[in-house]
């Protein structure tokens, strides 16, 4: 009785994000972008390319998180030889870091605007371009409008895009297929050494279209993402977790979801 | 058989070294250049004698006198007393020394939509090679009425005349008693009846045949070649060559002329945003069309607007590869036709090409890779675009140089093609996000030469839980004077990261030592 129902209800799921736009991958072709247990939340399984990801840095802590997540991520995408751009108006990202993050930094395309509407444009522009692995962007304040005409200039190209919200303050609905947040956790070493150890990251998907929003720990270790079993909460390094978002953003997810 | 009939019987046979397209000229002559831009500056001065002096030898001579002035006797070269001698209440203005060349300049610019090929001719005239130019307009007649009666409406006294050669056309504008236009390889007869002066010869070589009765141009061209360079010298036979058309004469042109350019006068001035991308788009067409044939692309290309009013209109674009790529340009001009104001409206458009280089073929690739390179067109494309809206000093591509010092571990690339020539340097922890410039924070710390165990920075305590350090990192002497600087690497206890140095060595004094220079991630 149940067993049936079940099936049509994924089998229509299924559908609807193919309607949607998002094809399963191919067997054998299905590859990531190294983020692990993470790629589990997208719909499919699979980090969705072509699209627009939301990355809120409400400070520099934040931002460079956030900065050493996405290089992590544009890494895997500039494999086939893409290139990159990075749009903004006060960039503070330091070029020969990025090859830290497996980067040749001379393959990214730094934009550096006096104006604020002049980055969406550029993004706009940019994202038109078929062939470039990804285009980042730091924006203040996005309408939904602005949002749908850079959805619509990605689904024509198929590239992907990242905006970094700096103002928190100014959050409103987008097109963008995921929101993140990237928060810095606090490094680990084998007991008893000295110094700092790999970076360490919480990634809180915050929401995620077709997807299940959820939260993550990660360390880029010898040059890919290792998830981290352990739970540093439990060990009491004063990390809190995602306590704060769950009131605010779940009941929307659901019904984005649903 | 003399040589003046020889040329007389066969004009073409002197000229067969051109057998493409007969050259044409055409002479304006501004008999009252500097008055009537005078008046038309003080409309008052329309029914006054004036005219404009300047000191010369210690007298004040009249260097150019109005129509009025002249009709009263007076004559260019009079010394200003005996001007005021003959005519009490003449005005007398001091003359602006250059203002004729600056006066023919933008009457010449303003002839471009004519001719492209405009010479200017001291002291008041322009000389124009017509060649292939007026038909446009119907015919020579009509093309120089055109030229003539425009020139008139706007209060320029002017005279023109059309002859196979520059000197020719100089006369008949000047001396010419009988038509303006010169039938092709008629120019000889058309000489002989006028003064040795529309000769344009010196003043001496004027004053030896004046004295020995040479007062027509007929009266001497029969004698023999020798005799005559005897006479009067080479620079005499020269000028008389020229008129002729037995010697070339190069212009010197107002405007250079570039190798690829395009030109679209219009039949009406257009004043819309539609008729500008039409305008541009048919010139981007020809102009393509003609650098695909021959492998050039554009690199620089310059939009100039011919406005009713006299303006010029410019605007240019650039490109990081040189591209014949129609849709390219225009989506680069496209961006800039805001600029254009039309005014009244636009009677010509011209485009050139300044820049331009061989275009490398690629062959182009049967299946594409995925992802684009640095060398795809495309993003080239895209970043042509990028640069003419907001700037090409607005992009950056980094590369890699060998410096420990942070700031200049990095340089700026010159164009898209360069390679890097050291490798990026991994060996070493480095923080994503660098502070332009290092911020000064507060610290605390139990032992000397330690990182601190916390700072204050924009008033907010970090305590810190972790370090790495220090990595000293000397200012190269040779660049620039200075202290070193110790970094170390921090984790505070919320697991923020952050680059921390301190400038030179311990000393007692911490307060303005410790700065902070960036974020890692």
């Amino acid at each position: 009785m149940h067993e049936p129902k079940k099936d049509i209800i994924s089998k229509l799921q299924k559908d609807i994000l193919l309607w949607q736009g998002f094809t399963p991958p191919a067997a054998g072709k299905a590859k990531g972008v190294g983020l692990g247990p993470l790629e589990s939340a997208f719909p499919n399984k699979v980090f969705p390319t072509g699209a627009i990801h939301e990355m809120l840095c409400p400070d520099r802590e934040h931002t460079a998180a956030t900065a050493g997540l996405i290089s992590g991520i544009l890494s895997s995408l500039m494999k086939q030889g893409g290139a990159c751009l990075w749009i903004g108006t006060m960039r503070r990202l330091f070029p020969p870091a990025t090859a830290l993050f497996n980067i040749e930094p001379d393959r990214m395309i730094f934009i550096d605007l006096q104006r604020e509407r002049d980055v969406l444009w550029a993004m706009e522009e940019a994202l038109k371009c078929e062939g470039l692995a990804a285009v980042v962007a730091e924006v203040r304040e996005i309408s939904f409008m602005q949002s749908r005409r850079l959805q619509l200039a990605v689904e024509e190209s198929k590239v992907t895009g990242f905006l970094l919200r700096t103002d928190l303050k100014k959050l409103t609905t987008t097109t963008c297929v995921a929101r993140w947040k990237i928060s810095p956790l606090p490094s680990k070493l084998d007991e008893g050494l000295p110094g700092i150890g790999f970076p360490r990251w919480q990634a809180d998907l915050q929401r995620v279209r077709n997807g299940t929003p959820g939260s993550w720990q990660l360390e880029w270790a010898g040059g890919q993402f290792m998830p981290v079993e352990e739970n540093i909460a439990a060990k009491g390094i004063g990390y809190e977790p995602a306590r704060v978002h769950t009131g605010e953003f779940m009941p929307e997810e659901t019904r984005m979801a649903g | 058989m003399n040589w003046y009939f020889l040329l007389k019987s066969g004009p073409d046979g002197a000229r067969s070294n051109y057998p493409k397209m007969k050259k044409r000229f055409l002479s304006l002559w501004f008999r009252h250049l500097t008055t009537d831009w005078l008046t038309l500056r003080r409309p008052e001065l329309r029914d006054t004698p004036f005219i404009l002096a300047a000191p010369e030898r210690n007298r004040i001579i009249a260097m150019a006198v109005n129509p009025v002035a002249e009709l009263q006797g007076i004559t260019v070269g009079m010394a200003s007393a005996d001007a005021k001698a003959m005519v009490p209440e003449i005005q007398v203005i001091d003359d602006i020394p250059g203002q004729n060349y600056k006066l023919l300049k933008a009457l010449g610019e303003w002839c471009i939509r004519y001719t492209p090929l405009i010479a200017i001719d001291m002291p008041n005239g322009l000389l124009m090679d017509i060649s292939g130019c007026a038909h446009l307009w119907g015919s020579e007649h009509d093309y120089l009425k055109e030229i003539v009666t425009r020139l008139r409406s706007k209060g320029y006294d002017v005279r023109g005349a059309i002859a196979d050669t520059a000197g020719a056309a100089w006369a008949i504008a000047r001396f010419g008693r009988v038509k303006p236009i010169i039938e092709p390889g008629a120019q000889a007869e058309a000489l002989l009846t006028l003064p040795p002066t529309a000769l344009r010869l010196e003043p001496v070589v004027l004053n030896r045949l004046q004295k020995l009765g040479f007062y027509a141009i007929k009266n001497f061209i029969t004698l023999g070649r020798s005799v005559l360079r005897r006479r009067f010298g080479s620079e005499f036979m020269l000028r008389l060559d020229q008129a002729l058309g037995i010697e070339d004469e190069p212009l010197q042109l107002l405007q250079p002329v570039e190798p690829y350019s395009e030109r679209l006068p219009c039949l009406e001035p257009v004043r819309t945003a539609e008729a500008i991308e039409i305008a541009i788009k048919t010139l981007l067409v020809n102009l393509c069309h003609r650098m695909a044939g021959e492998g050039k692309g554009v690199r620089t290309a310059i939009l100039k607007c011919y406005r009713v009013d006299g303006r010029i209109i410019q605007t240019g674009i650039g490109t990081n590869q040189p591209t014949h790529h129609v849709i390219h340009l225009f989506k680069l001009f496209e961006l800039k036709i805001s600029t254009i104001e039309p005014a009244l409206g636009i009677e010509l458009f011209t485009l050139d090409v300044p820049k331009y280089e061989d275009v490398s073929s690629d062959q182009e690739a049967l299946w594409s890779p995925e992802g684009c390179g640095l060398t795809d067109t495309s993003l080239a494309e895209l970043l042509d675009r990028l640069a003419n809206k907001i700037g090409a000093g607005n992009i950056h591509r980094y590369l890699p140089q060998e410096h420990y010092w942070p700031e200049r571990s990095f340089k700026p690339a010159i164009s898209l093609k360069e390679r890097p020539a050291t490798s990026w340097r991994t060996d070493r922890p480095r923080p994503s996000l660098l502070l332009n410039k290092p911020e000064r924070i507060e610290v605390m710390f139990r032992i000397p030469d330690y990182p601190p165990s916390l700072f204050i920075y924009k008033n907010k305590i970090h305590r810190i839980e972790k370090s790495d350090g220090p990595e000293r990192i000397e200012r190269e002497w040779w660049i620039e004077d200075g202290e070193h600087r110790d970094y170390y690497q921090v984790e505070d206890e919320e697991g923020q990261r952050y680059w921390l140095f301190r400038l030179g060595h311990y000393t007692g004094d911490q307060s303005k030592q410790w700065f902070i220079h960036g974020f890692f991630a």
